[in-house]
């Protein structure tokens, strides 16, 4: 095997780390506060892709830009979503808050593809057209913007959590079984930020990957899948461990990609799932869901 | 042949040593009761007797076998049953419903799995609640339909977790009245419970469990008097009954 | 004769007259809500009264259909046979699925996301292994023997349907009535004291998984002799999943009527948007729908539309 194939495949599995870490941030932040599993979790990714791709053929916005109004759209829907559905059934049966968000998840796919069509789209910035060399291996201009503006949005996540008034009582409510009564009278406030920022940084991600790669509505329950990977190894409600397991996972996925054919990438991703399902329910970082 | 049999049973959980080396034998008939401060490892004893944990180390014997190993519903079946301190009826199912699921254990054949339930329910006194939902019930007729369901198993041994705990007097002397009663037709019974005036009445010997530790046994009167009780749990104020 | 048995079966002949009296269309929209309410029956064993959400069975459909199709495709083996021989092939993969699951300790959303993850496997086997069609699938040459599963007459399909149908309700009714049954509910509110209580809450949970998962790859063989095509993506896949569980969940998971209900109910609306939308870029509008009603069931119908009908039955009373 030719180790710049390996560099390049470990390059480049990192640098598309930094969009799944905010991916599973955001899915690990709403599970952390309310204990709920947003099934939708890829396709809300989806919706973020296709309102970029909108963006950019309708009104002309780099996707490197208008990823600011796509994270503004998914915060809006997650608070609708969170105040209309998720706060009615909080005291609910797990099985209820399931069926919820996979009733969400159905809308949300199929109302793409409605309004899209089945077949794959893709942005087109004058950015992705560049590449760049460090050292032996090339990147595309466009996979490194991508990774740093991820970082900065997982940096100011970070930030929003540790300084602000709102986000440290997301974190108090994260961290604590008793995270409602922790965090006092507002609860209500608090968790449809969390829902908020959750889908915002999901649909932020989805707008930052749309130069990269083609999308479809059906793109949804993968990306959801993948999700939960990061999501279960680095432990369910940690936030770190979110972080550390989205760029493990992509470079895991790369390095799949190069040694093995692409069909069996999925078989791969599958087969982790029900090895971390068995084994690692924890996870890296974290407590077990209750 | 005494009932039970433990020795040198022992549950670690991190650095918490919960029950330490315990050693614990009842007689057939015999109501044993198990008291201490909160914390003093009770329900863990129970869950290790009844198979929800597994001992790190000791020995558990019931009417002669070995429990180790053994799952809880196994344990139920040879005779061994329990109740939960916080308890846990199908809230969705009537009086009933529930003590039936307890009976389908010894009658597989659901007539017959009715019927021992209708005369179980009777038994303890919830007759005219049968076909309530469990989920409606006030506390005291819970804790009955817990007791009711464990019965329903037919056991030879009852490990009954507080089972007056958040009940008012009137309440406890119909429950005191109820485990007598059960006992005296020949179930034995281990009872944990912090209702001194319940226990002190009800049992025929005490164990007393202080941070895992047996550090007291004997009958009532003896348990009351001793040293070592009243430091650790009882406090100087409590007056056994015959001393008074 | 009580006043329940009669109407069930005055129900039942209307159904057996229907075909006689109503045009080719309508009996397929029937066959539609028969086979759909079979399916929906088989997983209302494990998913409605075990409590245990699955999203996969669509792989024992696949499992089932594949088996017989190509046991009849490549040693002549008849379907009728084959049918069994799928069904067991799939109640194997329903026991490796709830073994793992149960002994793992998955519940909730860690079980459903369990059975996704064998599902897609299923799905992408197919998809890539030539030897069982690949990405063409598999394609069954019409005939119309009734030897090998095929009936000139739709009305045939119609009959088969129909039997599917009552048979799994008939089971799920029997289940009801047993001890099985009544460890199932209580095992679906509270397995920790169902254990306490003498209940092998494994063994019961592994049992209803088997059944659930043998009579799906039963029908699997239906599936594929109704349709005579068996793509991966379509089988395997996702919808399929949603189709299966959508129909007990709206009409009442846990209830012999519910997935009759829920059949009944969603069939006919899908058929009328697959028939009047699916031109034009309107598929999916059917999905979207499901979603719609599976947040509406959640929000005010938590228990399924059979429970809230007989409860306004006994008020009106």
């Amino acid at each position: 095997m030719d180790p710049t194939l390996v560099g390049q495949g470990l390059l480049s599995g990192f640098l598309f780390g930094g969009v799944y870490s905010l991916m599973a941030v955001g899915l690990t932040l709403i599970f952390g506060v309310m204990r709920v599993v947003n099934f939708a979790h890829g396709d809300m990714m989806v919706w973020g892709m296709y309102l970029a791709w909108l963006l950019s053929v309708r009104a002309g916005i780099d996707p490197y830009l208008g990823f600011v109004v796509c994270a503004g759209a998914l915060f809006l829907l997650g608070l609708v979503i969170q105040r209309g559905f998720v706060e009615r059934i909080v005291d609910a049966p797990h099985e209820m808050q399931i069926l919820l968000m996979l009733g969400v998840a159905l809308v949300l796919e199929n109302a793409a593809l409605v309004a899209f069509g089945p077949d794959p789209a893709r942005v087109r910035s004058p950015l992705s057209q560049g590449t760049v060399w460090i050292g032996p291996l090339f990147v595309d201009v466009a996979r490194l913007l991508t990774f740093g503006l991820a970082m900065v949005l997982t940096a100011a996540l970070w930030l929003f959590l540790t300084r602000t008034e709102l986000g440290r009582s997301m974190r108090a409510a994260a961290d604590n079984p008793y995270g409602a009564r922790v965090i006092g009278a507002d609860v209500r406030r608090v968790y449809a930020a969390a829902f908020g920022v959750g889908a915002a940084c999901v649909g932020a991600a989805g707008a930052l990957v749309s130069p990269i790669l083609p999308f479809q509505p059906a793109s949804g329950l993968g990306l959801s899948v993948t999700s939960f990977n990061i999501v279960i190894i680095g432990g369910m409600g940690s936030l770190p461990g979110a972080f550390v397991g989205g760029i493990l996972v992509s470079v895991a996925e790369s390095m799949g990609a190069v040694f093995l054919s692409p069909s069996m990438k999925e078989l791969v991703s599958f087969g982790l799932l029900i090895a971390i399902l068995l084994f690692r329910p924890a996870g890296l970082f974290g407590r077990t869901a209750s | 042949m005494s009932l039970l049999e433990v020795s040198g049973l022992r549950k670690r959980f991190g650095g918490l040593l919960a029950v330490g080396g315990l050693d614990l034998s009842m007689a057939e008939g015999e109501m044993l009761g198990l008291i201490g401060p909160n914390g003093a490892g009770k329900t863990t004893v129970f869950n290790l007797l009844s198979g929800f944990l597994v001992p790190d180390d000791g020995e558990i014997r019931f009417a002669g076998r070995l429990l180790a190993g053994l799952k809880p519903h196994e344990i139920c079946r040879l005779g061994l049953a329990r109740t939960f301190q916080i308890v846990r009826p199908f809230p969705q199912l009537s009086v009933l419903d529930n003590v039936k699921i307890a009976t389908l254990a010894r009658h597989p054949a659901m007539p017959i799995a009715l019927e021992a339930a209708r005369a179980v329910v009777e038994r303890v006194g919830l007759g005219t609640r049968a076909r309530e939902l469990a989920g409606g019930l006030t506390l005291a007729d819970r804790k009955r339909l817990e007791l009711a369901r464990a019965l329903g198993t037919e056991p030879a041994l009852l490990l009954l977790d507080e089972v007056m705990a958040g009940l008012n007097a009137t309440e406890i002397d119909a429950m005191v009245h109820l485990v007598g009663a059960i006992n005296a037709d020949g179930v034995s019974v281990l009872l944990i419970e912090h209702n001194m005036r319940a226990v002190m009445s009800l049992s025929h010997r005490i164990v007393v469990l202080s941070f895992g530790e047996k550090i007291a046994s004997g009958t009532p009167r003896e348990v009351a008097a001793d040293r070592r009780v009243i430091e650790a749990y009882l406090g100087e104020e409590y007056v056994h009954p015959a001393q008074a | 004769m009580s006043l329940v048995k009669l109407l069930v079966l005055l129900a039942v002949a209307m159904l057996a007259a229907l075909p006689w009296v109503v045009g080719s269309y309508l009996v397929t929209v029937m066959i539609f809500i028969f086979f759909y309410a079979y399916l929906g029956q088989a997983w209302n064993i494990v998913g409605g009264y075990a409590g245990q959400l699955s999203a996969g069975h669509a792989a024992f459909v696949g499992i089932g259909g594949y088996a017989s199709a190509l046991l009849s495709m490549r040693l002549g083996l008849s379907p009728w046979i084959g049918m069994w021989i799928g069904g067991v092939l799939a109640a194997a993969l329903g026991a490796v699925i709830g073994y793992l699951g149960f002994r793992f300790g998955l519940r909730g959303f860690y079980f459903v996301l369990l059975t996704v993850a064998f599902a897609e496997i299923c799905r992408v086997i197919a998809l890539n292994v030539d030897a069982v069609g690949g990405a063409l699938g598999l394609y069954i040459t019409f005939t119309g023997n009734p030897r090998q599963f095929q009936f000139q007459d739709n009305r045939a399909y119609y009959y088969v349907a129909l039997v599917l149908m009552l048979a799994a309700t008939a089971v799920v009714r029997e289940i009801e009535r047993r001890r099985f049954g009544a460890y199932l509910t209580a095992i679906r509110q509270d397995e920790s004291a169902c254990e306490a209580l003498g209940v092998d809450t494994l063994r019961v949970k592994m049992l209803a998984m088997i059944l659930s998962s043998f009579l799906t790859g039963l029908g699997g063989t239906f599936y594929a002799y109704y349709l005579f095509s068996l793509q991966p993506n379509a089988v395997f896949g996702i919808p399929l999943s949603v189709e299966i569980v959508i129909r007990p969940i709206v009409g009442g998971a846990g209830t012999v009527m519910g997935p009759l209900l829920g059949s009944f109910i969603l069939s006919p609306l899908a058929e009328l948007s697959r028939t009047y939308l699916a031109q034009s870029g309107w598929t999916g509008v059917h999905l979207i729908v499901y979603g719609l009603l599976l947040i509406a069931v959640v929000l005010f119908l938590p228990q399924g539309a059979y429970p809230a009908l007989r409860r306004l039955a006994r008020r009106r009373a």
